[in-house]
């Protein structure tokens, strides 16, 4: 866990906790690490691409996700239930007049299932704390901006559903086969700091 | 438990500074905003960090203008908060 505490104070206590754990026989050596593995363990950002390349190329499914995404995803074999209990997963869809981004301004939450491990920046306090007031200067510093007239709406992930973001389709992509439109998919786009 | 909101409701967000834990954030205390959506039932993230088991309390999206926030921005912020901290807003 000390990727997620900068303070090796509070690793030091974690690790203090898990030995008395471990010492009481409440705790298996190794096992918080088994099951962080097994949370982790097919989480990736191809996972979400594969969400966004499937919506792009079926409304109907466009439609499902934005609606239930939790119930849509589970027709491409994903799931919010690798975890302790199935978390609530909410997708927005970008378009001309609304731009979507997602923070976690109190921690850090955000959908390991479906993009892996969160970016250390994702987990900063200058971007949790400054692309609520400014996102437009967050997403400028990200080196993208929406054009002038398109309305940006921040999601804080303040509870406890996870926030998935539909970029908009590149143009000049109507060939283009699911799985060729999926390569295009970044993990910024799925988050909201980037185009794709 | 019936939802004491509905999407579209406006409400005004509790403005006190709790003891403890809390899922309003600061930014986001004694504004008003309008409901998006039903965002799941939970068990209050308060009340369970004070070692308490409390039944499902509904969630919801609330829309705020960055205006009514921060005094500046043209942006939205939807923020996803428990009815608990929710009054009705005129």
């Amino acid at each position: 866990m000390s990727d997620h505490h900068p303070s090796s104070a509070i690793s030091a206590g974690v690790r203090h906790v898990e030995a008395l754990l471990e010492s009481r026989g409440l705790l298996d050596p190794g096992e918080i690490d088994a099951r962080i593995d097994a949370f982790l363990a097919g989480g990736s950002p191809a996972n979400g691409a594969r969400i966004v390349a499937h919506a792009w190329t079926d409304p109907g499914f466009a439609g499902r996700l934005l609606a239930d995404a939790n119930t849509a995803i589970r027709e491409l074999g994903l799931s919010m239930a690798g975890g302790l209990q199935e978390q609530r997963l909410k997708v927005v869809a970008n378009s001309a007049a609304e731009h979507h981004v997602v923070v976690c301004t109190l921690c850090s939450c955000y959908p390991i299932a479906l993009l892996g491990p969160s970016p250390s920046w994702y987990k900063s306090e200058a971007y949790r704390s400054r692309v609520v007031r400014d996102p437009r200067g967050v997403l400028r510093e990200f080196g993208w901006e929406p054009p002038a007239d398109t309305a940006i709406t921040v999601w804080d992930a303040s509870a406890e559903s996870r926030y998935l973001v539909v970029p908009r389709r590149p143009e000049g992509t109507d060939g283009l086969a699911e799985e060729e439109l999926a390569r295009l998919v970044t993990r910024n786009g799925l988050i909201g700091t980037a185009a794709v | 438990m019936a939802d004491r909101f509905a999407p579209g409701d406006r409400v005004r967000t509790r403005a006190a500074d709790p003891d403890g834990h809390t899922r309003l954030p600061r930014y986001a205390r004694g504004a008003v905003g309008t409901v998006v959506e039903r965002a799941g039932a939970h068990p209050l993230a308060d009340e369970r960090a004070r070692g308490g088991a409390p039944d499902p309390h509904a969630v919801h999206h609330v829309r705020f203008a960055a205006a009514d926030l921060f005094g500046a921005g043209d942006h939205d912020v939807v923020v996803e908060l428990w009815e608990d901290y929710l009054e009705e807003a005129p």
